[in-house]
């Protein structure tokens, strides 16, 4: 027994430095993370740090640029087309994303009772979600056209409601709301089930406790659901501004920001700017004018919404 | 694959039937590198016969030559990027059939082509001016590009509902076409022309708005001039034509008016020959019916340019630098463009792709059917985007921008006035033009 001991102490030592280096916990945990820390640096940190230094270059689609600082910063500071954007993206997210949680969270609840078929509601619900962006911002396309909408139809040829038909994406504020219509109906799955994997989190002992004490619907619902659905809702509605505030596929689709530049988003300049105008600095001063905006966004969501008081009660500090 | 000298001699016999020259000295006289291969970068079909046929061409190449040559397709969207990091990258394909501004774009990155456009100009009864600006880097005689073809897009018309209207021929005046529209909408069969962000068919229309009125982005030297009387004379007669216009034009986009005129819901627009055929062949008699009764003509002339006008989509081919086979690459070239090649491509796609080269006017194609004849001379009508100056990667970003769609659509909304218009134009294109 000893003698297998001291032969194995032994082999292990004539292994000498490198069988002790990969020993040594540290090293090993630094190797294992290497795979994934590389991968990260290539398609995430290179590419993020690249926009960046094109940002504050004149690179051009056909030639490479060089540094000028914060000129196309400055440059788009006076582009009212760009503030449009910007103004457009915030209204958008805003708009956009109370509509998915006021809806959303309804929607849970509602699918939170005893229904009939009821795994089978949630997968359907699930439906606007999977569906490819692509294919849904070319289903509203056809849903909103100026000649060919089903909602024109309906109400012009089948109930005789109006005389005309609605031109929902001709003029800048009808637009914008269909749009922001569009991007909500998209979201509001994402919303649903999240806050309904919440909900079914919350002890039904709790709802008893407070039912007991003679709360009603509302009163239940305002002091246990909401905050025992807060940290959730937190990532939730995190997860969601940053998904809206990227939004490019309904809003190409649609309308490639027209008409006149009425709904373009940042992401949507972004890239007409960069890729079909050949302008990549200008382009990519653009993406990184939206970083700002989403760490505000992020840390709103989570410094804010994420703290105990609003999590666990008002006089929980 | 080896080639055999038989093989060659074969593949080049049936070339040699329409050839006067005997087949197997293509690789001799041209040079052309020992082993070479080559790859082609063109955009992706939007008439099924025009990948077929490109394809044919190319094996034929391959058998004449023994250079075995892949062609990749890439959709109309990613282009542009790919050609830019083929430049950029210096590795990818050998040839791009890119998009009409790009080789103006990477000119020092591209192999000359003076030779052989100069060959194919003599042989084939000379280049359309319109071609040689596209081909010629700027101000010079240095070829950098070979135009292989251009989409037009004239006025297309239901022929019984203009007669109705009281026309018995398309008028070629701007009175005589906003007269036109007026009695379209009165009889309900109005016209529509895309004013949304539409890259291809918002600025087809603008353009021709513009430039038929006298106006133009920027002058020979390049310095904006859009803000011109003749702008604002154009912006004022956009918006009494905008009146007749079937409702929703401003958010049309490139698509829409091929699905408002197979509807039948207008009876005028603008578009390349590829609707007329997707409407002729269609498999639904009544829409089939609709083909019967389209015909084309010139957008009006009007005091601009002193002849009709008009905005091409053109495809332009160039060689990298980057190529090993530079000899193989410009022979591909210039074998696609003879007769026995690009008369079969040509005819193939119904005329979608037009000639560059004058001889190609007398192709059987444009006997086929008296009512695509218009197309026939499109490069006689063909402007570039950022005439009258030269083509530049501003004139491109313009375009792109919708600098000149906006303005008329802002004038026809009733957001600015034709003066507002055409100052904010102007704006935003200095922003782009700079020195």
């Amino acid at each position: 027994m000893t003698i297998a001991a001291e032969a194995r102490a032994g082999h292990q030592f004539s292994h000498g430095w490198l069988t002790r280096l990969f020993d040594y916990k540290p090293f090993l945990v630094f190797i294992c993370l290497l795979p994934a820390l590389g991968l990260l640096l290539v398609f995430l940190s290179y590419p993020l740090g690249l926009g960046v230094w094109l940002a504050f270059t004149d690179t051009r689609i056909g030639r490479a640029g060089y540094f000028i600082g914060f000129e196309n910063f400055q440059s788009l500071w006076h582009d009212p087309v760009f503030i449009t954007s910007v103004w457009n993206t915030l209204l958008y997210t805003g708009v956009a994303t109370v509509g998915k949680f006021a809806l959303g969270l309804w929607l849970a609840l509602l699918l939170n009772n005893h229904l009939p078929f009821k795994s089978l509601l949630r997968a359907l619900i699930l439906v606007p979600w999977i569906v490819p962006t692509v294919l849904s911002a070319i289903a509203f396309w056809w849903i909103y056209d100026p000649q060919f909408s089903i909602i024109s139809y309906i109400l012009v040829d089948v109930l005789g409601w109006r005389d005309t038909y609605i031109d929902f994406l001709g003029a800048p504020w009808p637009a914008r709301f269909s749009l922001i219509a569009a991007n909500i109906w998209r979201g509001i799955p994402f919303v649903a089930i999240s806050l309904l994997a919440g909900l079914q989190t919350i002890s039904p002992a709790l709802y008893e406790a407070a039912m007991l004490d003679g709360a009603n619907a509302w009163q239940r619902f305002r002091h246990v659901t909401l905050p025992m659905l807060m940290p959730i809702l937190a990532v939730v509605l995190t997860f969601s501004v940053l998904f809206t505030f990227t939004d490019f596929q309904l809003v190409y689709a649609i309308t490639r920001g027209g008409p006149i530049n009425s709904t373009h988003l940042m992401a949507t300049l972004a890239f007409q700017r960069g890729i079909p105008g050949g302008q990549l600095g200008e382009g990519a001063a653009i993406a990184v004018a939206m970083i700002p905006f989403l760490v505000m966004a992020t840390l709103f969501s989570y410094f804010a919404l994420a703290r105990r008081k609003w999590q666990q009660g008002e006089d929980n500090d | 694959m080896t080639i055999s000298r038989r093989d060659v001699l074969i593949g080049g016999a049936g070339l040699a039937a329409g050839a006067a020259l005997p087949a197997p000295s293509i690789a001799q006289t041209a040079n052309i590198e020992k082993g070479a291969t080559l790859r082609v970068l063109r955009p992706t079909k939007f008439v099924d016969p025009d990948q077929t046929i490109f394809n044919e061409n190319t094996e034929a190449f391959t058998k004449a030559t023994g250079v075995q040559v892949r062609v990749d397709y890439a959709s109309w969207e990613d282009l542009r990027p790919q050609t830019a990091v083929t430049a950029n990258t210096g590795a990818g394909p050998d040839v791009v059939v890119g998009w009409a501004d790009d080789p103006h774009i990477f000119a020092d990155k591209l192999v000359d082509l003076t030779a052989i456009a100069e060959d194919l100009g003599k042989k084939y009864g000379g280049w359309y001016p319109v071609a040689e600006k596209y081909g010629k880097k700027d101000k010079t005689n240095q070829w950098i590009s070979i135009p292989m073809g251009g989409s037009g897009g004239p006025a297309v018309y239901r022929e019984s509902w203009v007669k109705e209207a009281g026309f018995d021929k398309f008028p070629t005046d701007h009175a005589g076409f906003l007269d036109l529209c007026r009695k379209l909408k009165a009889t309900g069969h109005p016209a529509g022309f895309a004013l949304g962000n539409a890259v291809g068919d918002g600025n087809a229309f603008c353009n021709w708005l513009v430039w038929s009125h006298g106006g133009y982005m920027v002058d020979e030297n390049n310095k904006v001039a859009i803000n011109s009387k003749e702008t604002i004379e154009a912006l004022k007669y956009a918006k009494a034509l905008y009146e007749t216009f079937i409702p929703g034009t401003l958010s049309w986009l490139d698509i829409s008016n091929n699905k408002a005129l197979t509807a039948g819901e207008v009876g005028l627009t603008q578009n390349g020959v590829s609707l007329y055929f997707s409407i002729k062949n269609s498999k639904d008699e009544k829409i089939a019916a609709i083909g019967k009764d389209l015909n084309h003509a010139p957008m009006p002339v009007g005091a601009g340019v002193g002849r009709a006008t008009e905005t091409a989509l053109v495809i332009n081919a160039m060689v990298f630098k980057h190529t090993k086979f530079p000899n193989a690459a410009k022979e591909y070239l210039r074998f696609m463009m003879e007769k026995e090649q690009y008369d079969k491509w040509l005819t193939g796609c119904f005329g979608y792709w037009t000639q560059p080269l004058k001889a190609y006017a007398q192709s059987k194609v444009w006997e086929s059917d008296p009512k695509i004849l218009v197309y026939r001379d499109t490069w006689e009508r063909a402007l570039w985007s950022g005439y009258k100056g030269a083509i530049t990667e501003a004139a491109g970003t313009v375009n792109a921008e919708y600098v000149m769609v906006q303005m008329v659509a802002s004038v026809c909304a009733g957001q600015a006035t034709p003066e507002q218009a055409a100052a904010e134009a102007e704006r935003r294109a200095k922003r782009y033009y700079r020195t």
